[in-house]
């Protein structure tokens, strides 16, 4: 059954991507992506992670898009107008390049290579174990001290996002009084 | 391709689903002018690595790529909170979201 759902996933995230660049219109391309996300998150279920797999659509599907959808809607964005040769002399260079970083991937994934030792932690082990409960030791373990920095960079962001969004020159706390 | 029937899917069957996912993600950001469009596209390359990186973890029986998807995904939140804010800021300025229309260094 893994072929067919890999298959099926495969669909989804290439028709996806593919929509997302080509859509005039950016509530349609936002959809779309979602779309990606959902077939990433089956992906995960393939490859033997559940819990990202969830973390991927509650936080990607769920909190980062309905961000994207909300400044859609805050923006009014009409839907994308061609503006001549300069526009298209830009699409050109971009699938020109595009074509070109595809023949390097190619090349690459011809050239002779070799997986390196494997670890200790087969899949089917860490689900006895239970795959959050592995990450989470791994994430207070060995990885305590990123951990704690991704805390702060989340922090920063709620900062960041905050800061920018005042209106310069106005006190905090009235600029928005209508 | 004997993948297919075997049951087993093979590590350059994702590697190549990645690959295809992250250049649309490249041709995305180089061909289209909305700055929202663009940023989806950089999230469209980040989930491609993230996607290349899971595979990997699970072909090499280790969790410690999924451990760095999860630090990927919380700073890719952290990003898109940051980022949206400033393409909301720029519309502010500008009344407009098209990167070549936003062409003055002091707008």
């Amino acid at each position: 059954m893994t072929p067919v759902f890999f298959l099926l996933f495969a669909l989804m995230a290439v028709v996806g991507a593919t929509m997302v660049v080509l859509q005039r219109n950016p509530v349609v391309s936002a959809l779309y992506l979602v779309l990606v996300f959902m077939s990433l998150g089956g992906f995960f279920v393939l490859l033997a992670a559940p819990f990202l797999a969830a973390v991927q659509v509650v936080v990607y599907a769920g909190a980062i898009m309905v961000l994207f959808l909300f400044v859609i809607m805050l923006l009014n964005l009409q839907k994308d107008v061609d503006d001549g040769l300069h526009h298209a002399a830009r699409r050109l260079f971009g699938w020109l390049l595009g074509i070109v970083i595809a023949a390097q991937a190619a090349l690459l994934l011809r050239a002779p290579w070799a997986l390196g030792p494997r670890g200790k932690e087969p899949p089917e082990l860490v689900h006895a174990l239970g795959n959050t409960q592995v990450i989470g030791l791994r994430l207070f373990g060995d990885y305590l001290w990123p951990f704690e920095v991704t805390s702060l960079v989340l922090l920063v962001g709620v900062i960041g996002a905050v800061v920018l969004s005042l209106r310069r020159g106005a006190p905090a706390g009235i600029e928005d009084a209508p | 391709m004997s993948w297919l029937t075997q049951g087993d899917v093979p590590l350059e069957a994702y590697l190549v689903v990645s690959g295809i996912l992250f250049l649309t993600g490249v041709v995305g950001v180089l061909v289209r002018r909305n700055a929202l469009i663009i940023f989806m596209c950089i999230e469209l390359m980040l989930n491609a690595a993230n996607l290349a990186i899971v595979a990997f973890a699970n072909k090499l029986h280790q969790t410690d790529g999924q451990v760095f998807v999860f630090f990927v995904m919380a700073v890719a939140a952290a990003e898109v909170g940051i980022g949206l804010a400033l393409i909301v800021n720029v519309f502010r300025a500008r009344q407009t979201v098209y990167v070549d229309e936003v062409n003055l260094l002091k707008g």
